[in-house]
């Protein structure tokens, strides 16, 4: 009997016993046709990539980069404070009031021929000789971080209520979503508006610890965030979970003895995370919204803390001389929240599989 | 229905018992008055009763109009209402209508022209107006047009321009019913009865109105609660930027002078307006898509 290359035995061409040559061990050609051609992608490299692909939330992110970047680093470059009365070797300086952009005071102008060296106002100043660019800056910053630390607050109490609900089922469901459908209902604006007020006259009655540092208004602002926003989250949450729940895996999980709290954290969120970053990114830009209202009304954080929507009221009164104080803070809450929510639609095109075309 | 009720009714009791939480009652400001005073106000304003019944007492009078007498100028808060509400429902039904018309238009061209440069431009603007808060828009129009630019005048009693206020008030909404239009055209137009229709050789136009319109306006209905919320809590602010004398200046008003019974009687006849709104978008929608029930 003839052997081919490999040492198998070749077959008669009439015979009908099996082919030995088919069960020859491969080729090294062969076997590199089995390498897997493109790198093995997670779900959130996947994501990642479709997200860079996308030119508006590659420029919201580079955008929200530069905003991020300027508030952080901006306080410590330039040396004035957002409460600090801009003075000239020590003494204040009683004509910078409202001055242009990159316009320097008498004073100022003094000094300067004199040799020295100061920093340019690059907004100008406001009405009480403070550098506005600061205050621009640190409004953002409280802007920002109100919107973040608020979206927190609604992300923690959403999930633990939806995931509750949706997991327990039942009567506890039908009570727990009652009171969703409830709080949904009521005109949230409103009611927010309506409790800070109250919220504000109660707090700043007792002055001490966290109260004072941060001041009644802006914990107002996160209370009333936990008691009316999170609802939208419980909804969003409940759903997924009553998806996720029918399926094989968490029935396997439970027969294996696991508890329904393993269960939630280990099985089911992970596969609903994508939902709840979206969920999460897209509410920031609204709570933003919410905020500047609030300072807006007259309601937002504590004077002199400057907040986006708060310089935007107080640039009111000096409308018809100095627009550019109402135009900054106007153009950075624009340009925040429409990066936020650019983001938030990317995020959701590229995370959300049922999108996936 | 129920839940309507349910929500006024919760909303009474926040406003209620939220405003009688802040320390310090309204008659101990900065002259101290002397106890038979106090006490005789008190017995007048029924504050010496135990507070749930002040709270049904409260609920009775409201049901009869009658809101009490607000603190700073002690008027009827009543009338202070109605006068101001017609100005405020003025200015709101042009803006919603104007946002309604304007939407489902801009909505019906993006939808017809999809990826062409009018579908792109219309997309463009109404991504960016979601991103203006309005009282962002209101103070820049009235800085660009009635300041700088001088076209339209300031808003006075004797001369009611609305222009500005609607366009600050509609933005928001627009943009929102323009893209709600869009995506449901576009559903629709990929319908088989819209290709049956158009394959009888029905007219391209004809079918836009009679076939795909109709069945695309279903959730723009469904927007006209929360729009009605969104421009009553936007005339707030719009209001006031413009100093327009309507409910909503009225109320920030009230806000800046702590006039808690004026507070109290405007947040509950705004959030009763918003829950009727709402109740009536849910019953117009249920009544002309037959698909939906409500259980």
């Amino acid at each position: 009997m003839k052997n081919n290359e490999n040492g198998m035995p070749m077959k008669n061409p009439l015979s009908l016993q099996i082919d030995l040559a088919k069960f020859a061990p491969a080729t090294e050609e062969e076997k590199r046709q089995q390498d897997v051609m493109s790198e093995s992608s997670s779900f959130f490299r996947d994501g990642m990539k479709k997200l860079v692909k996308n030119p508006l939330a590659v420029a919201s992110m580079i955008m929200l980069a530069i905003v991020l970047l300027v508030i952080i680093f901006a306080p410590m470059i330039v040396p004035y404070g957002y409460d600090q009365i801009i003075s000239v070797e020590g003494k204040r300086d009683k004509g910078a009031k409202n001055l242009e952009p990159f316009a320097w005071s008498e004073m100022e102008q003094a000094y300067i021929d004199k040799g020295g060296k100061l920093f340019p106002h690059i907004f100008g100043t406001d009405a009480m000789s403070r550098d506005y660019f600061i205050r621009c800056v640190y409004g953002a910053r409280v802007s920002l971080f109100i919107g973040l630390f608020a979206s927190l607050i609604v992300l923690v109490i959403g999930v633990i209520w939806g995931s509750i609900s949706g997991y327990v089922g039942g009567k506890t469901d039908l009570i727990m979503m009652r009171i969703v459908d409830i709080i949904y209902a009521l005109p949230d604006m409103l009611i927010i508006i309506l409790l800070s007020v109250v919220l504000d006259s109660i707090l700043s009655s007792n002055n001490t610890g966290i109260v004072a540092r941060l001041g009644s208004n802006m914990i107002s602002i996160f209370i009333v965030f936990g008691l009316l926003y999170w609802v939208g989250m419980a909804r969003l949450i409940r759903g997924q979970i009553l998806a996720i729940k029918s399926n094989d895996y968490i029935l396997a999980a439970r027969s294996i003895g696991a508890r329904p709290g393993r269960i939630i954290r280990k099985h089911i969120l992970p596969n609903c995370i994508s939902v709840i970053i979206i969920a999460t990114a897209l509410q920031v830009p609204s709570a933003i919204f919410t905020e500047s209202f609030l300072s807006f009304v007259g309601l937002g954080v504590q004077a002199p803390m400057p907040s986006l929507g708060s310089l935007a009221n107080a640039a009111r009164e000096g409308l018809q001389s100095y627009p550019y104080k109402l135009v900054f803070p106007a153009v950075i809450i624009c340009l925040i929240v429409l990066s936020l929510n650019l983001l938030g639609d990317g995020l959701r095109d590229a995370f959300d599989p049922k999108l996936r075309k | 229905m129920l839940l309507a009720l349910a929500t006024v009714f919760i909303i009474c009791a926040i406003t209620f018992f939220a405003m009688h939480a802040i320390p310090g009652g309204p008659f101990n400001k900065e002259k101290a008055l002397d106890p038979a005073t106090i006490a005789a106000l008190n017995e007048r304003f029924h504050l010496d009763k135990p507070l749930l019944t002040q709270f049904f007492l409260y609920l009775k009078n409201i049901a009869a109009g009658d809101f009490g007498v607000s603190l700073k100028t002690g008027r009827d808060i009543g009338a202070i209402i109605k006068e101001s509400f017609a100005i405020s429902a003025k200015l709101g039904g042009i803006a919603a209508a104007a946002a309604i018309v304007a939407g489902i238009i801009l909505g019906c061209i993006a939808a017809l022209t999809r990826n062409r440069l009018p579908d792109r431009l219309i997309v463009f603007i109404s991504t960016l107006f979601t991103a203006v808060p309005s009282f962002v828009l209101a103070t820049l129009l009235l800085l660009v047009f009635s300041i700088t630019l001088a076209w339209v005048p300031v808003w006075s009693a004797a001369e009611r321009h609305y222009l500005l206020p609607v366009i600050a008030l509609a933005m928001y909404p627009m943009a929102y019913i323009t893209r709600l239009t869009k995506t449901s055209m576009l559903d629709a137009l990929g319908q088989d009865y819209v290709r049956t229709a158009r394959a009888k050789g029905v007219r391209r136009l004809l079918v836009i109105f009679k076939h795909t319109l109709r069945n695309a306006l279903i959730p723009v209905i469904t927007y006209v609660g929360p729009m009605v919320a969104y421009i009553l809590t936007g005339s707030l602010v719009v209001e006031n930027v413009f100093t327009i004398g309507g409910l909503g200046s009225k109320f920030i008003t009230s806000i800046s002078n702590r006039d808690y019974p004026m507070i109290m009687a405007t947040t509950i006849f705004l959030a009763v307006l918003m829950v009727l709104a709402n109740l009536i978008s849910d019953l117009i929608y249920k009544a002309v898509d037959p698909r939906i029930t409500f259980d």
